[in-house]
């Protein structure tokens, strides 16, 4: 790794007796410069990112009873732990049930809306503003408003009622309760991943439809022979961003559920949350979002290589 | 080389600063000097740290070694998740008030100092005048680790217009005709519902999450949830099933509380009657309804009262704990104690009367004060509290869940709650 000043001069012959070489030389000026410049950026890593993850593994390795003040290193007990928590498996079961809920909602919808929005009609900008405006509320003020309108005596159950329908009581119900938080998340969402859609689908070249129609194809040949591999490296980037915060998820929880009725809801992060900061468990938490972090790394890596296959211009 | 040295030399750079990051939170550089002290409240009332702020400036006057005195409101619904993140951050308060549920996890952990030399040896400070009753929560192995500042009994508020508009009798009237009892009240409470299209009665703060209220309910069949050792349940005692059946049949059949998901809020005149501590009577507003407060009706087991608590105690790591315990010593002293009873019920039986209390409480009359608030007091039963109860709490909200449907098993339920929790008690 040994760099040599390409310079050519009497400077780059070597030292010469007497006649000390500048400590800051051109290079060396260009280095700290550009040092200088991400310091910033790798300070702001290094505290908030690299410095948490390393402090969550050993955390992780101890039994920390913040009242009693005593951090004892256990080793791996609290992995063991995870083995025998039979609240585990109802949580990752609540989890998954979230994921896929959202992440087949989230896109099924984005895409028919984006789908929709992109015919030439009129109105469509005040319906693309109208789904988009959710992406700019804040969440758990969305969260909130949701609460009410899903009410026993709330909103949406007044609109059925209006219909002749005796709506159920959303939030409390076993299967209705984690519908409900999906919906939610993915009324909040659909417009950011259907403007990514529209974005793709304006970029699929009308020529080929032109010519997909010379040679008779229908449009809904059209549409999977032509604009799903066309914009499949969108569908990539959103199921990966989706997958990624659906495991995220937590405000809609806490707002709406508190990850009842039962454990029905809740999922990972709210269970880490639980065990870490309401039950002082915080060796037991950290573990949890080791299991976390292994889990959406391992979700992510399987959809990078899935990529070769899914993705249509990438070889 | 160059760049490995230039790489080298910002590495260890980094590593410093990152050192002083992970460091800097728990120094005690304030050591020296007059010491700053923070006490965290749930309470963001205006009013409330008014009085506070002028009983710290008068300790303050008469003792130059501490500098400032901060209260530091923390959200109630978060309160003591937000303590105990700051105490795992290096950052714990030198004073924190207490929810009488985490009670048993603070004392007994060491998380916090004794306070009985100092109270003891502050003069005028009549430790003894202290009602052993409000104190038992607080003590462990004999010491007393924080000072029960506000002993809140519940009681039954009434908007007397609604039930009077129902053609139902007032529990005042009922009072004096000798019936005011558990099955006379959810009947009225029901009659209410249904004749104004609101709620009837509301077990304030339960919302079929928190739990531990509807102790104010149960306690009157003699049911608890777990034994006085706090090592076996008691949710699926005979006791506790007649509670629980009574409370399903009033919700799901009578109609006399609000159902799951349904909110209603008795101070905006949302139903007829609320159960919650007297402490809330701030809420009433002026020339709303015609309104009294009573006593909780009466269980099968006859008459029984209901207590909240909530403790102020000096953290251990405070860096300024001697000073803080001296404040807390004249934050509670006789004088400052009477201030505070406007809004918090003391603990010093010689203020527990009813014409001191009628002074500092304008909104409550003498009668109601005795009935509620000093015989609450002196006789109550302190809401349920363990070692784990955030965990414990947690185990019985999911467990009960099944409960609050038109067609659940009462018993069945209940028997469920305790296969959830027996293992966590036994610990």
């Amino acid at each position: 790794m040994t760099q040599t000043d390409t310079r050519v001069g009497p400077a780059a012959a070597g030292p010469t007796p007497g006649r000390a070489r500048p400590f800051w030389t051109t290079r060396r000026r260009d280095q700290l410069t550009g040092y200088l410049f991400i310091t910033p950026q790798l300070l702001g890593s290094a505290v908030f990112v690299i410095l948490p993850l390393v402090l969550v593994v050993w955390y992780s390795l101890h039994e920390w009873n913040v009242l009693a003040g005593s951090f004892d290193f256990i080793g791996a007990d609290n992995y063991a732990a995870l083995a025998d928590d039979p609240n585990l498996g109802p949580v990752l079961r609540s989890t998954g049930l979230f994921s896929i809920g959202l992440v087949v909602l989230n896109l099924g919808l984005a895409l028919l809306l984006a789908v929709l929005l992109n015919q030439k009609l009129r109105g469509t900008i005040v319906f693309r503003t109208l789904f988009f405006s959710p992406v700019v509320v804040s969440l758990v003020a969305w969260t909130i408003v949701w609460g009410f309108l899903l009410q026993d005596n709330g909103g949406v159950n007044g609109l059925l009622d209006t219909l002749g329908v005796d709506g159920p009581n959303w939030l409390r119900g076993e299967g209705t309760a984690m519908l409900s938080v999906i919906v939610v998340q993915v009324f909040k969402n659909v417009g950011l991943n259907m403007v990514l859609f529209l974005a793709a689908l304006q970029g699929v070249p009308t020529d080929l439809y032109e010519a997909a129609e010379v040679d008779g194809a229908s449009r809904m040949r059209q549409f999977w022979r032509i604009t799903v591999p066309l914009i499949s490296p969108t569908i990539m980037l959103t199921s990966i961003i989706t997958v990624v915060g659906s495991l995220q998820v937590f405000a809609q929880i806490a707002v709406l559920t508190q990850g009842g009725p039962g454990t029905s809801t809740t999922v990972l992060v709210y269970y880490l949350y639980q065990q870490a900061f309401q039950f002082h468990h915080f060796g037991y938490g950290a573990t949890l979002s080791i299991l976390l972090f292994v889990i959406v790394l391992a979700l992510t890596v399987l959809q990078w290589q899935m990529r070769k296959r899914w993705v249509f211009h990438e070889s | 080389m160059r760049y490995g040295r230039l790489s080298g030399l910002l590495a260890a750079t980094m590593t410093g600063v990152l050192a002083l990051t992970a460091c800097g939170g728990g120094g005690d550089a304030e050591n020296d000097g007059p010491a700053s002290l923070r006490m965290t409240v749930w309470s963001a009332n205006e009013a409330h740290l008014k009085l506070f702020n002028e009983i710290a400036d008068e300790y303050r006057k008469n003792n130059p070694d501490v500098a400032e005195i901060k209260f530091d409101p923390l959200p109630f619904e978060n309160y003591t998740t937000t303590l105990t993140t700051q105490i795992a951050g290096g950052n714990a308060p030198d004073l924190a008030w207490i929810f009488e549920n985490s009670a048993p996890d603070f004392v007994a952990s060491g998380a916090l100092s004794p306070l009985d030399d100092t109270l003891k040896e502050t003069d005028g400070y009549q430790y003894d005048d202290l009602s052993p009753a409000t104190l038992k929560l607080w003590r462990n192995d004999g010491e007393l680790f924080a000072y029960p500042f506000s002993t809140s009994p519940f009681g039954v508020f009434v908007n007397n217009d609604m039930l009077k508009q129902a053609g139902q009798k007032t529990p005042a009237e009922l009072i004096a005709a000798g019936q005011w009892n558990w099955d006379t009240a959810l009947a009225v409470a029901g009659a209410a519902a249904a004749e104004s299209g609101k709620a009837g009665l509301v077990v304030r703060d339960f919302d079929y999450k928190g739990w531990d209220n509807l102790a104010t309910f149960w306690t009157g069949w003699g049911a608890q949830a777990w034994s006085e050792d706090g090592r076996s349940c008691g949710f699926n005692s005979p006791e506790m099933v007649e509670a629980m059946t009574t409370l399903h049949k009033a919700i799901f059949t009578g109609k006399a509380l609000p159902g799951p998901g349904t909110t209603a809020d008795f101070f905006a005149g949302d139903a007829a009657m609320t159960v919650t501590q007297i402490s809330r009577a701030s809420l009433l507003k002026e020339n709303g309804f015609d309104w009294d407060l009573v006593p909780l009706p009466a269980g099968p087991k006859g008459p029984y009262a209901v207590v909240g608590q909530a403790g102020l105690g000096v953290m251990k790591k405070s860096p300024h704990a001697e000073q803080a315990a001296d404040f807390l010593a004249f934050f509670t002293n006789p004088a400052n104690s009477a201030k505070l009873a406007q809004f918090f019920p003391p603990p010093r039986q010689s203020q527990l009367t009813a014409e001191t209390l009628a002074k500092t409480n304008p909104k409550l009359k003498p009668e109601q004060l005795q009935k509620v608030v000093i015989d609450g007091i002196t006789n109550g039963t302190v809401k349920p509290s363990h070692a784990g109860q955030a965990e414990l709490s947690q185990q019985v909200r999911a467990a009960l869940d099944p409960l609050w449907k038109a067609d659940a098993d009462v018993k069945g339920v209940l028997d469920g709650v305790c296969s959830k929790i027996q293992p966590l008690l036994a610990k």
